[in-house]
């Protein structure tokens, strides 16, 4: 009864406890019992896994030695363990770590700059030596680029979902409904869906007198944009009043509702009007491409046509139409990056992070509740509009069965888990994600079944079918042990660990509301 | 933090009944005049399909009150116990056909089996419920509000993953031993004996959990932990142990509800529960959540409106749009009228 009385009120949570008790230890006495723990754990999966020990080793290593008070203790340190490499024979491993470390060991003034900047580079040049890559340890070789176009477009919804979510500290459950209205905008804009109407705007590859409305890529990405807004604002209006779990109630509604619309919307209530196709979704689209005109005045740089693309051979490697879908997805995601950033620390920016602060306190100082979270909505439904367009054009298809509520609560945790309100944390997170969503589940499951074994019993897991368990088991670990991410916001982590300010003793649930 | 229900909002009360008021009248009056319609089409057919809705509805109305008892105490909408339920039913064809051998044809020997698995299963998620909330929501107590929400999302999601670990992915079936004979006939309304033992378990449930938080000393803990933890927690109540209690009896409640359900419609699949316990916390919302008989009302209108709009001949949507129709409910209830139809106004709606 008296327990929680025992820890001091800003001690708060089983990590938070068990944290302080371990700062309480000497210094060199945690260093001892990590290292000797991590030593442990590597010989333990050292056996299971030559090269997975080694990389156990080299990042345990290499965190302690970062750990290091020093600064020339720390590069010796550094020094010695990636030499071991070396001499080991896992070089790749010890090149990539190297890299890491020549990005870390920037001063922090220009680290700003270079670390995102090295990001980009490795990435636009990812398809040319994605190939030549190494294995890594349990999750198998790296991504091939059609998932590193996939991972791009969820990162995306991410950031958008970041806006609302970890900006603006609104818990939105459905916005699966934005990416779905984002994938039928540019479903029907560019398809033969609307057989009956004739209009072409733009669009490449097809013959003349080809029915349906064909609108060029370039225009359809902003206007989903904008239709998905503009049903944000729309949703948004009167629902934004309500607080906290229950606006997370309707926008899961909401998120119900469109796919089922989606689904049934091939004849509303026997009218015969056709609007969704149904469960059979709408296939193909047209292919995205910036015509022959532009295309020649740039040299072939821009394609013409991305389906028909690019038969150019460059550093060894020849383009295909994938790799353009990527530097495109980069290129839309760098814009939504971009855009968040500035975002920010605008005046919107900060309006939306004092809401989520404190509602009260930030309506007293002026700031429009109403208005400022109708923006968050519907800049947050902008950006996932324009990546469902995207991810629609990319599959040249779009289903009402993708459209689930496993999607919405898939991009949540992904922002969790990289940090809500870090744009890096939430990109991280994203990514990592969306590739074991795409690769990741089904590698580690087949180096679970085939290398883990005890005497003649062996594991035989469909890990991908519990994919979505896996994810709510990173959602419950990350609120239970590390709330802000893991590359947290430091307000965020402030705000998660402190809690509500005037708090009751035990709950922060309805602070002012009753107590 | 609740208190922007303040001037503006408090003026837009006075004025907002007026158009809202009639909008939702209409949105009613319809409905009314569709059922009308469809009574005089077949009025036979119409009371047989209402007495579905209302067999649905007690086993809507068991896990709403689990949804109901659990926001009333915490605030927190706990999104796990639709798949608490959906573990039920799975507990429920465990124990009934492996522990007990229940198989048709067993006559009146199924009453004690039925009784002893319905204690058994309301036991193993009465456990069940009480270790979810030490686990995943008893250290968030103090957190952000939106943090045990989240972690809510994320037990569901691993309880469902559990029940398609434990049962694989298909539908799994439960020996269809409720008898299907007339209980009576009357103008061509049947009422089948399966129907009844549903009510005929679920009403005895209601009513102990209506004398459990009404008369007892622990539902006297109960509701004064829900009013005021602190102020509880002074008069020497121990709010851990009266919280763990409440999910312990919501968890017990949803154990009911999958042996009915599961006895009932003799199927059950791990995705089941996730679907299901939105439409039943709808349902709770519907009566105004954190309000016993409440839940029970919107339960049964819930489980009403589902029944006719699948089951009714003219013109009726029907069961494509079953979830569309019933989300609409949620949405329209929580912007318009957050309190419920029972519940009292909270500065939640504003």
């Amino acid at each position: 009864m008296t327990e929680p009385l025992a820890d001091p009120p800003d001690v708060v949570g089983i990590r938070n406890v068990l944290r302080a008790r371990w700062k309480a230890l000497p210094f060199w006495y945690r260093v001892a019992v990590a290292i000797g723990l991590e030593i442990l754990i590597s010989i333990g999966v050292f056996f299971l896994d030559h090269s997975l020990g080694y990389a156990v080793a080299a990042v345990a290593g290499l965190y302690w030695v970062h750990r290091l008070p020093r600064l020339p203790w720390r590069l010796a340190g550094q020094l010695v363990i990636i030499s071991i490499f070396l001499f080991t024979g896992v070089t790749s491993l010890a090149a990539a770590l190297a890299i890491a470390f020549a990005v870390f060991w920037v001063p922090a003034r220009y680290r700003t700059w270079t670390l995102p900047l090295v990001a980009v580079a490795l990435a636009v040049l990812y398809p040319f030596y994605d190939s030549k890559m190494f294995t890594i340890p349990v999750f198998g070789v790296w991504p091939d680029v059609a998932t590193g176009v996939v991972m791009l477009v969820f990162i995306m919804m991410a950031v958008g979902l970041n806006i609302v979510v970890g900006y603006a500290g609104l818990l939105d459950l459905g916005y699966v409904a934005f990416y779905a209205m984002g994938a039928y905008t540019a479903a029907w804009f560019s398809s033969l869906q609307f057989a009956h109407r004739h209009f072409h705007f733009g669009a490449v590859g097809l013959t003349p007198n080809l029915p349906g409305i064909h609108i060029t890529m370039w225009l359809l990405l902003p206007l989903a944009g904008v239709l998905t807004a503009l049903a944000g604002i729309i949703i948004g209006l009167p629902t934004l009043r309500l607080r906290g779990d229950y606006l997370a109630i309707v926008t899961l509604g909401f998120g119900e509702i469109l796919p089922q619309i989606a689904r049934n919307g091939d004849n509303f209530f026997g009218t015969g009007f056709n609007l969704t196709n149904g469960p059979n979704g709408i296939t193909p689209l047209d292919s995205p491409g910036f015509g022959h005109g532009i295309s020649n005045l740039t040299g072939q740089f821009l394609p013409a046509n991305y389906l028909q693309c690019c038969h150019s051979t460059v550093l060894g490697h020849q383009i295909q139409s994938t790799d353009v879908f990527f530097w495109t997805a980069i290129v839309l995601l760098l814009f939504t990056v971009f855009c968040s950033l500035r975002l920010q620390y605008s005046r919107l920016g900060r309006a939306w992070i004092a809401i989520r602060e404190d509602e009260t306190a930030a309506a007293a100082m002026g700031v429009p509740l109403m208005r400022t979270k109708t923006w968050a909505y519907a800049t947050g439904a902008f950006f996932g509009g324009v990546a469902g367009a995207y991810y629609a054009f990319f599959k040249s298809a779009t289903f009402p069965g993708d459209f689930f509520f496993n999607i919405s609560v898939f991009i949540l945790c992904m922002v969790i888990l990289g940090g809500m309100g870090n744009i890096w944390g939430v990109i991280v997170g994203a990514g990592f994600l969306a590739y074991l969503d795409r690769e990741g589940l089904a590698n580690t499951g087949a180096w679970i079944n085939t290398n883990i074994h005890f005497g003649h019993w062996h594991p035989n897991l469909d890990v991908p079918l519990y994919a979505s368990g896996i994810y709510g088991l990173i959602i419950l670990v990350v609120m239970l042990f590390r709330p802000e991410g893991l590359i947290p916001s430091k307000r965020v982590a402030a705000e998660m660990h402190e809690g509500v300010s005037d708090e009751p003793l035990y709950d922060a649930a309805h602070a002012g509301a009753d107590g | 933090m609740a208190a922007d229900a303040s001037a503006p909002t408090l003026a837009n009360r006075f004025q907002r009944p007026s158009v809202v008021g009639l909008l939702g009248g209409l949105v009613v009056l319809g409905a009314l005049a569709l059922l009308l319609k469809n009574l005089t089409v077949s009025p036979s057919g119409f009371f047989e399909i209402t007495l579905i809705g209302l067999t649905t509805g007690c086993v809507y109305a068991l896990v709403a009150l689990g949804y109901t008892l659990v926001y009333g105490i915490l605030e927190l909408i706990n999104f796990a116990h639709g798949d608490v339920f959906m573990l039920g039913g799975m507990f429920t064809i465990t124990y009934a056909t492996s522990f007990f051998g229940l198989h048709p044809g067993q006559g009146f020997a199924i009453v004690p089996i039925v009784f002893a698995t319905l204690i058994l299963s309301m036991l193993s998620c009465g456990v069940l419920n009480a270790v979810i909330e030490f686990v995943a929501y008893r250290p968030l107590r103090s957190a952000p509000r939106l943090a045990p929400l989240i972690t809510a999302i994320g037990v569901s999601f691993i309880i469902e993953d559990v029940g398609l670990a434990w049962k694989g992915p298909n539908y799994v079936t439960a020996p269809d031993v409720f008898p299907h004979t007339k209980v009576f006939s009357f103008r061509g309304v049947d009422y089948g004996w399966n129907k009844l033992i549903v009510v005929a378990i679920t009403i005895p449930v209601l009513l102990a959990l209506l004398y459990l938080v009404q008369r007892t000393r622990q539902g006297k803990a109960m509701r004064a932990t829900a009013q005021d933890k602190d102020a509880a927690a002074i008069m020497g109540i121990n709010v851990n142990r009266t919280i763990s209690f409440t999910f312990m009896i919501a968890g017990a409640l949803a154990g009911a509800a999958g042996l009915c359900y599961s006895l009932y419609v003799t199927t059950v699949r791990y995705d089941q529960g996730f679907q299901l316990g939105l439409i039943a916390f709808t349902a709770a919302v519907l009566g105004g959540i954190g309000n016993l008989p409440g839940a029970v009302l919107g339960a049964v209108l819930i489980g009403l409106i589902q029944s006719w709009n699948e089951g009714l001949p003219w013109h009726m949507p029907g069961s494509d749009w079953t979830q569309s129709i019933v989300f609409s409910i949620l949405i329209l209830i929580l912007v318009f009228r957050p309190e419920g139809l029972l519940g009292e106004r909270t500065p939640e709606g504003g």
